[in-house]
């Protein structure tokens, strides 16, 4: 047997088992901690066959140090745990006097370090309860659960299996102000249900003359297994270290986390005691832990640290997800997303109608994908007229439209570069919300640009007032989203006049905003001719239609030749 | 929807006569083993590296209909030792496109199993799959009481056009078809059943790009726990009750899931095609085998400079093409 010698008094160490299936790899367990020098005493769930857990008893027939314990129904989330843990705890404590440290684990937890080890970690503190134990009221502990509640409400209904009676009653206890009185003297604390007490805490804990009195009070707490000891070791035990020496994480479900063979390593290396849960056919883990005694037995403390990481990601990764990915397991509802986009991007809103070779000349002076018209009507204008842009979207406006949010997340997530693209009234207007809310956006704005290319189309001046009517609309939507109190883009906005007197510092402006250098913008590139164009606004003026956004532009006489007829 | 599932579940019953056991090992079946459900006509080329694939991942046991193959495949499976085989000449498209043959088989055999229900050329990926088998996945998703797992289907294609390189009877298609689209899926809700309908991809690209709407969906669910209660409504793509099409999150959350490779476009696909616009026996007038042909005939390569080459299932997940929810 295991011993080690310290501090005058050997550490003898103990396990209560609860196993509810399984029972064959439980069998297998309680073998490896008898053999690390241990005393067990097993608790099997009493819904479990019978024929099952006699053959878990003859397996471990030739064992002196296992007993079982007599076998009570443990519904999880209800009193029957804590009720098992006590009977087997007895049991042991009444057997084998001479075990010090009692130990909980269940039939699916694996000891990851030498037992020897645990022994001798446990004899560098004899007198330490080792039980994560923190006040309900203060810290959440709990993930996703009732916290104080637990304690002041009634549970007389199954979690798992009348769930709805169960939500109901908790609503209706709400609702009607339904308080329970604490018992004197104890303060409710919650933690992990696996734990390591001293012979002398356990003892007191049940052997307290008001036992029955807390054991009546905690049948109607809610999953008093992580509660009863918890909270009553605070009135027996002086010297509690409030953490736990298995490593069991829960995800937001209170759902156990499950490790498989391809843990191993991270397993080996958290220096964790004992783990839980392990998938029950990963029998790489069962054969590889625990490992083989070393020379002198390792007393050093556990350094969960990197599997814990590893939890929280995947934590994370279940609520929080991706930003900007929209998949088959992740579709959210609009303004859930937690993040729109993946990556910072740049709208150019009305640029091409000011200069017609706006997308090359912007391309030359930055580091991102410069496009065309990605949202124009009829087809995709991918950066360099490709058929096929990032991510294989081909240039279909047709597919686009299906799912248009989609494409651009789906755009923008696909490629490592910036993605920057052409604006104008003349697209689909059915992202500007999108963009609009998207802290990702930044957007660059000339309003009343879109006027140029309709001055010098030379169409007959009835069909230019009505487009422009049509493209004034769009714009003055547009530009109420802009303006609204949901704005998350940045945007820089310039009215046609007031860009057009100083355009070269405004595209400065633009190329140092979207990393390039500033020097190179030094030469424009070559800009629509406005002559006349404030004539132009006049006629739309005389005939009935207001140029709303375009800043102040001098009503000169018509020139001779240009200008539409 | 409950008349509607009712009326699902009274056609698969009603339309079981028309299936006749070959060899039924269903017998054989033990509780809690994984099954997988298949119908099939003339895949006798692919079927070895099929059942190989799926008896790595840990199948228990195969329930087949074989609607009238002449190839052999019938008989081919009929020898293997954990295979059920039923045959029909029933028509394909009368009994929706053999989900009423599916229903009925699932309905039968499948309740309290996990039940895989895919084609002969799609191959189940899920997080992990590399060192956990599909056991260690279903008590994962027991343990979650989640009952329906979304594969979508991700097609692949080979680089140059799909007739330069043969496939051989028993060869890993992935050899050949190991491209596939990155990021060219569109999404829409489905309000009546609940469900994602998820359409693009190399097909949506070359067959259907002015006509989206008709592009095949690639939404899947072809794992599921199932009850006696439960039908497949649209080929594995949406189920009822709804509440098993709730695969997605809607908070910004992701849920586990995989994807279906889908092995379709390789050397035997051009005959495959021809043969299937002839017997007119496919959804939608068989239009979609219509827009192969016709794109066919002029041997197009699906294959285009932003095509990804398979590795495993970890670059699907760094695409965002599946997730490992909190699966860690």
């Amino acid at each position: 047997m295991t011993m080690a010698v310290a501090g005058g008094r050997q550490v003898k160490l103990g396990v209560v088992m609860l196993c509810h299936n399984e029972l064959a790899l439980a069998a297998r367990m309680v073998r490896t901690w008898v053999t690390g020098g241990a005393a067990v005493s097993v608790h099997v769930d009493a819904r479990t066959p019978d024929a099952e857990v006699a053959g878990m008893q003859a397996a471990l027939a030739d064992q002196r140090d296992v007993v079982f314990c007599r076998r009570r129904p443990c519904e999880w989330g209800m009193f029957g745990m804590v009720d098992a843990t006590q009977e087997a705890a007895a049991m042991l404590l009444d057997r084998f006097e001479h075990v010090t440290h009692v130990l909980l684990v269940s039939g699916s937890c694996l000891p990851l370090r030498p037992i020897a080890d645990l022994v001798a970690f446990l004899q560098r503190h004899p007198q330490r309860d080792f039980l994560e134990s923190v006040t309900a009221v203060d810290v959440g502990w709990t993930v996703g659960g009732l916290n104080e509640e637990r304690f002041t409400l009634r549970f007389p209904f199954s979690f798992r299996h009348r769930r709805w009676l169960f939500d109901n009653y908790v609503d209706l206890q709400r609702r009607l102000r339904v308080r329970r009185r604490i018992p004197e003297g104890i303060v409710p604390h919650l933690g992990s249900q696996w734990w390591c007490l001293t012979r002398g805490t356990l003892t007191a804990i049940l052997t307290d003359p008001r036992r029955p009195e807390f054991d009546r009070y905690f049948q109607r707490v809610w999953v008093p297994d992580e509660s009863y000891f918890q909270t009553l070791a605070r009135r027996h035990s002086v010297n509690i270290e409030s953490r736990s020496l298995t490593l069991a994480k829960f995800d937001d479900q209170g759902k156990p986390y499950i490790f498989y063979e391809d843990h191993r390593q991270m397993l080996e290396e958290s220096g964790c005691f004992i783990a839980r849960k392990i998938w029950p056919h990963a029998t790489g883990l069962y054969d590889y832990f625990p490992r083989p005694a070393g020379v002198a037995p390792s007393a050093a403390e556990p350094q969960p640290a990197r599997i814990g990481r590893l939890i929280n990601r995947a934590v994370a990764r279940r609520n929080l997800g991706r930003p900007g990915l929209y998949m088959q397991s992740r579709f959210p509802r609009q303004d859930c997303e937690n993040g729109k986009t993946a990556a910072p991007y740049a709208v150019l809103y009305g640029f091409s109608d000011m200069f017609p070779g706006f997308q090359e000349w912007l391309q030359a002076r930055v580091d991102a994908d410069v496009h065309g018209h990605l949202l124009a009507p009829d087809e995709v204008e991918f950066a360099g007229g490709a058929q096929v842009g990032p991510g294989a979207l081909p240039n279909s406006a047709a597919l686009r439209d299906l799912d248009p949010k989609g494409f651009l997340a789906n755009l923008i997530r696909a490629s490592n570069r910036t993605q920057i693209w052409q604006f104008s009234p003349r697209d689909r207007q059915n992202l500007n919300w999108f963009m609009a809310t998207d802290p990702n956006a930044r957007l660059f704005v000339i309003t009343g640009a879109w006027a140029l290319p309709l001055y010098q189309s030379g169409m007959p001046f009835d069909d230019v007032r009505r487009i422009a009517a049509i493209l004034q609309r769009k714009e003055t939507d547009m530009l109420a989203v802009l303006q609204s109190v949901w704005l998350k883009a940045r945007v820089h906005s310039w009215n046609l006049a007031d860009f057009s007197a100083r355009p070269a510092a405004a595209l400065q402006t633009v190329v140092q905003r979207l990393g390039g250098e500033p020097a190179q913008a030094a030469d424009p590139p070559a800009i629509r001719d406005l002559t006349g164009i404030g004539r132009f606004f006049q006629r739309l003026r005389n005939a009935g239609l207001r140029p709303q956004n375009m800043g102040d532009f001098a009503v000169e006489e018509p020139p001779q030749k240009a200008g539409p007829t | 929807m409950r008349a509607h599932r009712q009326y699902l579940l009274g056609r698969a019953i009603r339309r079981r006569r028309r299936l006749h056991p070959i060899v039924n090992r269903t017998r054989q079946i033990g509780r809690g083993d994984i099954l997988l459900f298949m119908t099939l006509r003339n895949e006798k080329p692919r079927l070895a590296y099929f059942l190989d694939y799926y008896r790595r991942l840990g199948v228990q046991h195969f329930l087949v209909v074989d609607n009238d193959s002449d190839d052999g495949s019938g008989e081919y499976l009929a020898g293997q030792p954990d295979i059920s085989v039923w045959s029909t000449r029933a028509s394909y498209k009368d009994s929706r496109f053999g989900m009423d043959w599916m229903n009925y088989l699932l309905r039968r055999h499948g309740s309290g199993h996990w039940c895989l229900t895919v084609d002969p050329d799609e191959f189940l990926v899920y997080p992990h799959c590399d060192t956990r088998p599909l056991r260690a996945l279903t008590d994962w998703l027991d343990a979650s009481t989640i009952k329906s797992f979304s594969a979508m289907l991700l097609d692949m294609y080979p680089k140059g056009q799909i007739t330069e390189q043969p496939y051989v009877e028993g060869q890993n298609p992935f050899e050949i078809a190991c491209w596939f689209d990155p990021a060219n899926y569109a999404i829409r809700k489905n309000g009546e059943f609940g469900n994602l309908w998820i359409q693009g991809g190399p097909r949506g690209r070359v067959f259907f790009p002015e006509d989206p709407q008709n592009a095949p969906a690639l939404n899947k669910i072809p794992l599921v726990r199932w009850e006696r209660s439960y039908a497949y409504a649209s080929s594995t793509h949406m189920l009822l009750p709804r509440s098993l099409n709730l695969v997605y999150d809607e908070d910004g959350g992701e849920k586990a899931s995989g994807c279906l490779l889908h092995a379709k476009f390789l050397s035997t696909f051009v005959a495959k095609s021809a043969e299937e616009l002839d017997r007119q026996q496919h959804y939608a007038d068989s239009q979609e085998y219509r827009a192969y042909h016709s794109a066919l005939k002029d041997d197009i390569d699906l294959w285009c400079d932003q095509s990804r080459r398979f590795d495993d299932w970890r670059q699907l997940e760094d695409l965002g093409l599946i997730s490992k929810g909190n699966w860690a």
